[in-house]
């Protein structure tokens, strides 16, 4: 235990360095959040531009010559099964920093500009095209606010029930605590899917996105409290026994003050990990409801509902791009979890007072 | 343990009660109701839509056919009758609950037949690289959405035409011997099994290597290789067996999922079971049915979390619940 302090901050980050996986999955995040916030600029064509031509077209492929990259043309030679070719005469040179539609860069400047694209007539369809002809990789981009969005803005939610309900009924005990415990007891029995099921009955078809996107996260978030609830309740039970918190108390703190500023801070770490692991039920949530037919509506993309349109296997088999939005779903969760269990060995506290060589 | 379990057993009452009062409260709150689409059907008549909804009780509000249902319950053990099919909710559910039942029996055996060894083999090798190819598999399987795998081992099946696309029989089912049909449904039932074993497998299978290695660690295992006895003897019969312990626990958490696990699962590979029978009920409005399969899943979990608990004291003695 020699050495110079290290603050908190310190110790976490060389306890979560040591997970190769952890750091993977905090890199994934980063690049997939960052590209939902930029996805204006990074996608080529907007949600829910159409082309009944080409429909259902195979993702382009990019090639290289000395002028720079460029893509073939295409041709549709069979239109009943969606066949198209390569058309080797015509080339449309890939162009970077296009002017295009307007969009605001982070809800805020103004811009035209587009990371790439192509002149018209041509096309750049790097993950092909849907059954209407909408751009896949221009939806993925799109859809990923919605669908990471949803896991923070939910957990943001059930968070703020659960701590607050879960701490006043760990501290103050009685009837409080009886009766919000009896509530959650119901809820966890309750099988989560149908629950959700149930709940999605509620929802009436035809609703904007952004109302149908919080009532959404509000059913999920609505299911999620309750696990949350009586998890700090149990800490919280356990934390107010301490002498600091009757130190607080004899020292004249309110309940308020005692709750948010002494004990909460000390459930922290668990609440982070619990916030990390938490997140991918959210994101399997909106695909849930999408896959019931209840989700985020058409046109406005979602991972969940991009995926719903890939349901029939008929389609899958000529058209298998359109499985895109389901390798990224795997990819955030799996992310979620190695991040999840990096931090909860990194922030486990018996493990760093136990001094690994310190 | 008496007191406990008739107090846990007591506690069940009031808690299926509000599950029942909850879910019928959202199933009342849903707009419209089951009669719906017959209203919107001119050739019906309205006097026969009215007798209907009169029958039905549909024209009660909803306390008071709440009441009713749940006096039938209670007194009768009656739990009303499917709208839709005409027929006691139970008779409609039974057929459907075999195969949910198959299903996940299935997919139990898959689990447990993978993720024990596959434990035992990461835990005594720790480190090695079948350590590592199991913990990244756990991984996978834990998070890979079932809608997802779903569709990749359907397409899986009609690339290589190994597995029949989704369903439960084949179209011959009916002319086959009953050793074909029992193949028949066995085939059919591969890839569904697959899909819903896939998570508790990866979970039991970091479970079963944690404990393994905890018990490793400890000192009875030092001392049976101290007084030389060979390698895999210590681990068979000294570490393994006690390693085992805390999992049957999770039997009572097999138990409590078995209904309401596969719901995914049934209605995107078309298996015939409860799951997508709740599904299909639910947008139809057929409150009844609803409450009758939400009623009977629930019931499954509140009593194999019972069971769950049962079992830790019973594998471990120093739990004790009085």
């Amino acid at each position: 235990m020699a050495g110079p302090a290290r603050s908190p901050w310190q110790i976490f980050w060389r306890e979560f360095r040591k997970s190769p996986t952890a750091l993977i999955g905090a890199s994934v995040l980063v690049l997939f959040y960052a590209c939902a916030l930029a996805a204006d600029f990074l996608a080529p064509y907007s949600m829910i531009e159409q082309n009944r031509d080409l429909s259902y077209l195979p993702p382009q492929k990019v090639r290289f010559a000395s002028a720079g990259p460029f893509v073939d043309g295409t041709t549709l030679v069979d239109p009943l099964r969606n066949r198209y070719q390569d058309d080797p005469k015509t080339r449309y040179p890939v162009r970077f920093f296009v002017a295009g539609r307007p969009y605001r860069l982070l809800g805020l400047v103004p811009a035209n500009r587009h990371l790439f694209g192509v002149d018209a007539p041509g096309t750049i369809h790097l993950i092909g095209t849907d059954q209407f002809g909408r751009d896949v990789l221009s939806r993925l981009l799109y859809g990923s606010r919605i669908s990471l969005s949803i896991g923070l803005v939910g957990i943001a939610i059930s968070f703020s029930i659960g701590i607050l309900v879960g701490g006043l009924s760990g501290y103050f005990g009685g009837w409080v605590d009886e009766g919000t415990m009896r509530v959650t007891e119901i809820l966890l029995s309750i099988p989560v899917l149908y629950l959700i099921v149930a709940l999605a009955a509620i929802l009436p078809p035809e609703m904007p996105s952004d109302r149908k996107y919080l009532l959404i996260v509000i059913i999920l978030a609505f299911i999620g409290w309750a696990t949350l609830a009586r998890i700090v309740r149990g800490l919280v039970l356990s934390l107010r026994e301490f002498e600091y918190v009757t130190a607080a108390k004899a020292l004249g703190a309110g309940t308020f003050r005692v709750l948010l500023r002494h004990i909460i801070p000390n459930t922290l770490s668990f609440l982070i990990v619990a916030a990390t692991i938490s997140v991918p039920g959210y994101i399997l949530g909106e695909v849930f409801l999408s896959f019931l037919g209840v989700g985020i509506q058409e046109p406005t993309a979602s991972w969940g509902n991009m995926l719903t349109a890939a349901q029939s296997v008929r389609v899958l088999l000529s058209f298998p791009w359109i499985l895109a939005p389901g390798y990224l779903i795997f990819l955030t969760v799996l992310a979620f979890n190695f991040l999840g269990d990096g931090l909860s060995d990194a922030l486990n506290p018996r493990k760093i007072q136990g001094g690994k060589g310190g | 343990m008496r007191t406990f379990l008739l107090r846990r057993m007591l506690n069940m009452i009031p808690l299926l009660f509000g599950i029942s009062l909850l879910s019928f409260g959202i199933m009342e709150l849903a707009p419209g109701d089951f009669l719906d689409t017959i209203r919107a059907n001119d050739a019906i008549p309205p006097e026969l839509v009215e007798s209907m909804a009169k029958r039905f009780g549909l024209d009660q509000p909803w306390y008071v056919r709440y009441e009713r249902w749940l006096g039938n319950v209670v007194l009768h053990a009656d739990f009303g009758e499917s709208f839709s099919y005409r027929q006691p909710v139970f008779s409609v559910m039974a057929p459907r609950l075999g195969n949910t039942l198959l299903l996940a029996l299935a997919a139990a055996l898959i689990t447990w037949c993978l993720a024990i060894p596959l434990g035992i083999l990461a835990a005594v090798r720790q480190y090695s690289w079948w350590d590592k190819g199991a913990s990244l598999l756990a991984s996978f399987g834990l998070s890979i959405p079932e809608v997802f795998f779903a569709l990749l081992l359907l397409l899986f099946a009609a690339r290589t035409g190994w597995f029949p696309i989704g369903g439960m029989h084949s179209l011959d089912y009916d002319d086959l011997t009953p050793w074909g049909k029992f193949l028949d449904v066995a085939h059919h039932l591969v890839l569904p099994a697959i899909v819903l074993g896939t998570i508790p497998m990866a979970s039991r299978m970091r479970q079963m290597r944690a404990n393994l290695l905890d018990v490793l660690r400890l000192e009875y295992v030092n001392t049976a290789r101290a007084k030389g006895l060979p390698e895999q003897k210590v681990i068979w019969k000294h570490a393994v067996r006690n390693a085992l312990n805390p999992l049957i626990t999770l039997f009572g958490l097999t138990l409590a999922t078995l209904l309401s696990g596969s719901f995914v699962v049934e209605v995107v590979m078309g298996w015939p079971g409860l799951g997508a029978l709740t599904l299909e009920a639910l947008r139809k409005q057929d409150l009844y049915l609803v409450m009758g399969s939400v009623m009977l899943a629930s019931t499954l979990l509140v009593f194999g979390n019972l069971v769950a608990d049962v079992l830790l004291a019973v594998v471990d003695p120093r739990i004790r619940y009085d």
